[in-house]
């Protein structure tokens, strides 16, 4: 028996989709026949843009290659354009006058980019960015010329304009609104992404109309001028000003069409035998032109031609992202808001972050987020589901962590996600899908996942998701990806990149590093400085050069500097014991340079506040004290109680063991600052519940606990683990230092670091592995080995000029 | 009458770092030195709160103040966007290995 006929008329990611999703159903209903205008097999028009900047190559993009077709035996036209199609005799008819019948057709072309009708359209070097031949030519535009301007500032057209900008070009981004993005940020979100775009070096002029395109003498368009009469050089213009779904041959073919194929819940047209799914349609007076409502539609049509007949297409809710590496935003629903809705904002625009939430009633109608988007995910739900809200409006704005029980630090976002959660929005693909195949299939990788499941296989942004469900379900400790985010302007890679870069290509030095990951800028700036020069000397200890240029002056001095340029001096008072013979060289200090000021801090010494920087030598000279790092993110202090030996409740000598962790620990660096504490009992008089390190004596040893932060938001150290020794103490809590040491990030506190890579992973490498906490434990004490005390090395003589002021001959 | 005093020599100020030269009158000045061993002279005086430029981190041509970060131009004493504010220049210019600053 013959099998009836399918006719795809365009060969991109909506019909394609279908196509695939039919085969999940009825893999051998249909004889298929494709048309594809061009002469690629069908790709992800999505990642064209990483494919502009770079990032990947047109054969990664490549969804289906031409083996797959043959497979499905899909007798496949590229470079074939379909001009005709003939409803009486049920046929279609390409340029060529390739002819095929068909007994259902499904028409999915996608749609055109809009030009605007102004003269000079059409000159040489003016182009629209919509597939590969265009992504072709803006490459080879900037090979050879030098000024791109990009009309439209739109999703696509900022990543147009970031690509031509990754590959050398001088580009200005031309728009009509008042700010960027104007259809998925509001007015706030819209400026700082314009902020930080300028930052990367894109230019903008905004509120502008374009007027004529302009040619020079090679007859190549040569400028842009505008309304207003102003007019900017230009050798490749691109326009980027919107989409109109390409439905001529449709309406050519007499199928009712209105800026659109208009398709019912089913995605039928008016011809029942015809479907039309993708950007080309209309349904319920709405044009898509994203991929996620794409593939829920795919799933109906596929559905329908596999004479199921189940399932509608009732209209999608949509969220954006823009996928310029390094830059975070999410918007989802109505993030606008109106006359009856209310906002929730919260506004850090030094630290580059914008959250507004748009509530409705007792409901999430809108969210926009810029900088920090790591609950989008959730709000999205929380929109699509519609969810009653009032028990959780308080700490809405906080995220999905501060809502459920936050006290499991080992338990990350994707093991709190439930089977039947959404992982990747533009696939629809849920946690439960994605753990089933990793456990049938045997997956290993994101790359696995995707082939199998399509997770992460759009726009990419679940990755990182995608990861930490591998992870858990594997049940291997590796480390969760965290979000990578570029570390300054200067780069566009995330602390995690460079660490590793630096651990597995052996660079020891701040240019070798810079050179190595092709650093934008010739000496990087005052944030990446610093961290490179940490991970530098962490990394590789005794070998990497401490650059003291790239530290901040506190570090550079060894003092805090005050309001005034002056600096303080806490010298180092282990476990806060000191002796009359100190307190009285610190009186003498005092009167001797005329101190203004002299505190007992909350650390437990002293501070001597307000000396003059060429003071500080000597003043450190007569203290014949150590410094107490005070002003480093290096180890802080280790705060003690009397314990066994006074007190009447001490089970042990918390003293003597602060005392012990101080002189071990002395000249440590770190990502950020490291305190200790040590308590003789549990009525914790040293406050160890709340340091990095905390220790608690009992009757029967010594309780360790980490990662806990007295400072900006206080957080409860979390019990590690319990030992026996003295020496014990300093294994673990050493090894645990060395740990974060090797993997914090830098300016990450252990509670941060802690909150990233999970507790039990922690545990599992210094409690659980004794091989690994021996060799953590030893590569800290090599590392802390025959370090100077920074005071001394400077009392002997080193960077001299750092303390003498200059004067005129 | 201003005229150009011999200061250091250019081996003196530290690449990326920057020395201060004590003047009379209180303000004092800070001598930078760039990667490329260009030479700048700003009044050590941050526009924001009159934080100690020399104490702050250089790289390319711009120094970040050590107290709340801003980043002012080591060429024009300007502050970047979106900060606003502009710090004095001085003439300095390097000559066999020496530096010299008008005064
Ligand atoms: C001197 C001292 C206050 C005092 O007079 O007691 C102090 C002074 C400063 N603290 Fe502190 N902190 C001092 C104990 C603390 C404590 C209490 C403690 O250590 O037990 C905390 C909370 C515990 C903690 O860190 O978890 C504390 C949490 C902070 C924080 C918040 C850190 C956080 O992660 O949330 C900062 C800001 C920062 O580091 O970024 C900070 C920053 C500062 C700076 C360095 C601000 C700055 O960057 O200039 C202050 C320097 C003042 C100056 O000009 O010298 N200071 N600071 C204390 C010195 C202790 C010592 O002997 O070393
Ligand atoms: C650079 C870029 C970045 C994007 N980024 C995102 C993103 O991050 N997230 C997101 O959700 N969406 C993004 N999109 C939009 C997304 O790519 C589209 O929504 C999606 O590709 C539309 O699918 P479609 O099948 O309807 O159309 P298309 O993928 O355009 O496929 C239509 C195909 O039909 C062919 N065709 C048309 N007419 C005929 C004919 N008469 N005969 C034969 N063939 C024909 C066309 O040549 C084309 O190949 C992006 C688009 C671009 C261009
Ligand atoms: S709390 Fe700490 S940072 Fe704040 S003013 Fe006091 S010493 Fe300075
Ligand atoms: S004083 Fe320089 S930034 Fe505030």
């Amino acid at each position: 028996m013959q099998k009836p006929k399918l006719v795809l008329i365009g060969n991109g990611m909506a019909g394609v989709r279908t196509l695939e999703e039919l085969y999940k159903l009825k893999p051998d209903m249909y004889d298929v026949t494709v048309f594809g205008a061009e002469p690629h097999p069908n790709y992800n028009r999505i990642l064209l843009s990483p494919v502009l900047a770079g990032e990947q190559t047109v054969q990664d993009i490549i969804l289906n290659d031409l083996d797959w077709y043959a497979e499905h035996n899909i007798t496949l036209h590229l470079n074939k354009k379909v001009v005709k199609i003939d409803r009486v005799n049920r046929k279609v008819i390409a340029e060529d006058g390739t002819e095929a019948p068909y007994d259902r057709l499904l028409l999915a072309t996608g749609s055109n980019p809009f030009i605007l009708p102004v003269p000079g359209k059409d000159l040489p070097g003016v182009i629209t960015y919509r597939d590969i031949y265009d992504t072709e030519q803006m490459i080879e535009a900037a090979k050879v010329h030098k000024h791109a301007v990009v009309i439209g500032g739109g999703l696509l057209g900022l990543e147009a304009a970031n690509g031509l900008m990754l590959r050398g070009m001088d580009v200005t981004v031309v728009h009509l609104g008042e700010w960027l993005l104007e259809r998925q940020l509001d007015k706030t979100a819209g400026k700082l992404l314009q902020k930080s775009l300028e930052d990367r070096g894109l230019k903008f002029l905004l509120m502008k109309q374009t007027a004529e395109l302009v040619a020079g003498e090679s007859g190549r368009v040569a400028s842009v001028k505008f309304k207003d009469g102003e007019a900017i050089p230009a050798d490749l213009v691109v326009m980027a000003v919107g989409i109109r779904p390409n439905y001529e041959l449709a309406e050519s073919a007499g199928l009712h069409c209105n800026r659109g194929i208009v398709v019912n819940d089913t995605l039928q047209t008016f011809d029942p035998k015809i479907y039309a799914i993708g950007e080309c349609v209309n349904h319920r007076g709405v044009a898509y032109g994203l991929v996620a409502p794409l593939f829920e539609m795919a799933k109906v049509a596929a559905n329908h031609l596999a004479s199921y007949g189940i399932g509608t297409y009732k209209g999608s809710i949509l969220s954006t992202k823009l996928k310029v590496t390094g830059i975070d935003l999410f918007s989802a629903g109505n993030f606008m808001g109106g006359d009856d809705t209310e906002d929730i904002i919260l506004s850090d625009p030094y630290g580059g972050v914008y959250k507004r939430l748009v509530v409705q009633g007792d409901k999430l109608v809108g969210a926009c987020l810029y900088g920090d988007t790591a609950d989008g995910a959730w709000y999205f739900k929380l929109i699509r589901e519609g969810k009653a809200i009032h028990e959780l409006r308080d700490r809405l704005m906080f995220g999905e962590s501060e809502v459920g029980d936050t006290g499991h630090q080992g338990h990350n976002k994707a093991a709190a996600m439930a089977d039947s959660d959404e992982v990747c929005g533009c696939n629809g693909i849920t946690k439960g899908t994605i753990v089933q195949a990793i456990k049938e299939k045997g997956l290993f990788t994101v790359d696995d996942v995707k082939k199998c499941t399509k997770a992460s296989g759009s726009c990419g942004s679940c990755k990182g998701l995608v990861e930490q469900i591998l992870i858990n379900t594997l049940g291997t400790s590796f480390q969760a990806a965290p979000k990578d985010k570029a570390i300054c302007g200067c780069t566009d890679h995330g602390h995690e990149a460079i660490r590793k870069a630096i651990r597995d290509q052996h660079l020891t030095s701040i240019p070798d590093t810079m050179k190595a990951l092709e650093w934008r800028t010739p000496n990087g700036c005052a944030t990446c400085r610093p961290a490179l020069n940490y991970y530098l000397i962490s990394t590789w200890p005794k070998e990497a050069k401490d650059d003291p240029q790239s530290r901040f002056i506190n570090e550079r001095a060894h003092g805090n500097i005050q309001k005034d340029g002056t600096f303080s001096v806490i010298p180092q008072m282990k476990g806060g014991v000191t002796n009359s013979s100190e307190l009285r060289r610190i009186a003498d200090v005092a009167d001797k340079y005329a101190i203004p000021m002299m505190k007992v801090t909350g650390g437990q010494r002293i501070d001597l506040l307000g000396v003059k920087k060429e003071d500080l030598v000597h003043v450190w000279a007569d203290l014949g004290m150590n410094s107490g790092h005070a002003y480093g993110k290096s180890i802080r202090t280790v705060k003690t109680c009397v314990g066994s030996e006074f007190c009447r409740f001490g089970t042990q000598n918390s003293t003597q063991m602060g005392i012990d962790l101080e002189t071990m620990l002395a000249n440590m660096w770190s990502p950020h600052k490291v305190k200790l504490a040590v308590s003789g009992c549990p009525r914790n008089c040293a406050e160890s519940g709340i340091k990095d390190v905390g220790v608690i004596g009992v009757d029967s040893g010594w309780e360790i606990y980490v990662a806990g932060n007295g400072g900006i938001k206080t957080e409860v150290a979390q019990f590690f683990v319990k030992v026996k020794t003295a020496e014990e103490v300093k294994e673990y809590s050493g090894a645990f230092l060395q740990l974060y040491r090797e993997e914090g990030f830098y300016l990450e506190r252990t509670v941060h670091y802690i909150h990233r890579v999970g507790l039990e992973y922690v545990k599992g490498k210094v409690v659980a592995d004794e091989a690994n906490r021996k060799a953590l434990y030893e590569r800290l004490l090599f590392s802390l080995e025959g370090l100077p005390d920074p005071w001394q090395a400077r009392i002997d003589g080193a960077q001299k000029h750092e303390f003498k002021m200059l004067e005129v001959v | 009458m201003s005229e150009f005093k011999k200061i250091c020599k250019l081996e003196e100020i530290p690449q990326l770092g920057s020395r201060v030269v004590k003047c009379k009158n209180g303000n004092d000045i800070a001598i930078f030195r760039n990667a490329e061993d260009k030479v700048f002279a700003l009044t050590d005086k941050c526009p924001h709160k009159g934080g100690p430029l020399s104490q702050g981190i250089v790289y390319g041509e711009t120094v970040a103040c050590p107290l709340h970060g801003w980043q002012i131009g080591l060429d024009t004493g300007e502050a970047a966007a979106p900060d606003v504010g502009c710090t004095n220049r001085h003439a300095v210019k390097v000559e066999g290995g020496e530096v010299y600053l008008e005064l």
